[in-house]
């Protein structure tokens, strides 16, 4: 009974805090006392009316979106192949560590301009760009669960002569998914913020670059359409794709 | 025949494993005994194939299995599906029968967190003699079981390898295991480890 009651209360937590967030945010306005500044949430209601309306929203929305997936499925793939042949090959990890630290420490605004200026502003360097930056998280992450991998699964898998592939998919990858999955979440957040960054410097649609045209209107009230209406995107793919997909992935421990 | 001639074996330079030469015919039942840290597991690891460091040659047959110390399972797959994986070559049915051969009948769906340690030791059973092997290697495979789980489970091993009739080497501890499975009885002294002539 206690249990459930805390259970209960537990499931108010989050719509209570989203809430204490907008109220604190129509106290701001309030003292602010000007929309130009900072408008209240319920006045950029009609003007996102207007820019769904007018397909301009979800037109930038979709540019951006797809820049996220690939940047964000090249950056997995690559950071996969790359943490798990750093986290069970000590040598090739003397070797690349050096670099990863370089690349870890590397700003994220030098990378982004180094691929316009020699790329040009391209889809392609945009992508890189965003991508870049991301993998050496990946495989940084990824690699402490190659070297955290079980030798004993691994000499049962030697024994029994399974088949490569068999032995990455059955054998390694399930226990590197929360590894993995902590790097998609986490770079889920960082790459749509540098998809941002990259389409304010030098691209002509997405969310990144209508923030720079209103930046230079100084329109607050649809810089703040366009970047929430993005972060609605991305709760609805934390909710809806990566939250689901860690639960299944991590059912075996519950069951 | 398994033919084991270990000439030498180092762990950071230093010696672990001096002369181990043995046999085993088909249908033979070696125990292994010794002092804990002698080198016995280092030797199961050697005639399995885990561990090609060595000096000296092992002629082992294709078709082997090993039953480890722990059950060696993967969590994330029922137990039916830890057979499949293993030996794709059997069909559900088959993977279930070899289930309920060691006690595990009713149990296919379930994970191995689900199992007890005594189930999970069953299971790896099933998986080792599910795959017909020629050769079982066993690392102290009763080991942390109550005493009456410990008997059931010998009893099990004992009726398996009368009914498949595979050449074993085991690992143990307790003279009465030994006693009970094998047909021979080899005792590793000495340091670094050997076989008295």
């Amino acid at each position: 009974m206690t249990g459930t009651r805390f259970r209960n209360k537990g499931q108010f937590t989050t719509p209570l805090s989203i809430a204490a967030l907008g109220l604190v945010w129509m106290i701001a306005a309030a003292l602010t006392a000007d929309p130009q500044i900072l408008p209240g949430p319920f006045q950029l209601i009609a003007p996102m009316r207007q820019e769904l309306a007018s397909g301009e929203l979800l037109y930038h929305l979709g540019s951006t979106l797809r820049r996220v997936f690939w940047a964000f499925v090249l950056a997995m793939t690559f950071g996969l192949i790359l943490g798990l042949v750093m986290g069970r090959f000590p040598r090739v990890d003397r070797w690349l560590d050096p670099w990863l630290v370089i690349f870890l420490n590397l700003p994220a605004l030098v990378l982004i301009v180094l691929c316009y200026l020699w790329i040009g502003l391209t889809e392609t360097a945009a992508i890189l760009a965003v991508t870049l930056n991301k993998i050496p998280n990946v495989a940084t992450v990824v690699r402490e669960g190659a070297r955290a991998l079980d030798p004993e699964l691994d000499a049962m898998a030697r024994v029994y002569r399974l088949p490569a592939w068999v032995r990455l998919r059955h054998v390694v990858l399930p226990q590197l998914a929360p590894f993995v999955a902590a790097a998609a979440r986490s770079g889920v957040a960082v790459i749509w913020k540098i998809v941002l960054v990259v389409e304010f410097l030098g691209r002509s649609s997405g969310v990144g670059f209508q923030i720079h045209l209103y930046f230079q209107l100084f329109d607050v009230t649809m810089v703040l359409v366009y970047a929430l209406s993005f972060i609605g995107v991305m709760l609805l793919v934390e909710w809806v794709l990566l939250q689901p997909w860690e639960r299944r992935v991590r059912r075996w421990r519950n069951a | 025949m398994i033919r084991v001639a270990i000439d030498a074996k180092y762990f950071n330079g230093k010696p672990v494993l001096g002369q181990v030469h043995f046999n085993i015919a088909a249908g033979e039942t070696v125990a292994l005994v010794g002092p804990s840290g002698i080198g016995k597991t280092t030797i199961l690891r050697i005639v399995a194939g885990i561990d090609t460091d060595f000096q000296g040659q092992v002629q082992r047959p294709d078709a082997l299995a090993m039953v480890f110390q722990e059950p060696t399972l993967l969590p994330w797959r029922s137990a039916l599906d830890n057979l499949l994986l293993v030996h794709p070559e059997l069909d559900r049915t088959k993977a279930a029968a070899a289930l309920v051969r060691v006690g595990l009948g009713g149990r296919e769906s379930a994970f191995p967190g689900q199992l007890s340690l005594g189930q999970r030791r069953r299971l790896s059973l099933a998986r080792a003699f599910a795959g017909h092997p020629e050769l079982l290697i066993m690392d102290e495979p009763f080991v942390s079981l109550d005493a009456e789980t410990a008997a059931e489970m010998i009893n099990l091993t004992e009726a398996l390898i009368a009914e498949t009739g595979l050449a074993t080497l085991f690992v143990t501890h307790s003279a009465a295991e030994a006693q009970q499975l094998a047909d021979r009885v080899l005792r590793l002294q000495g340091m670094p480890a050997q076989l008295p002539a």
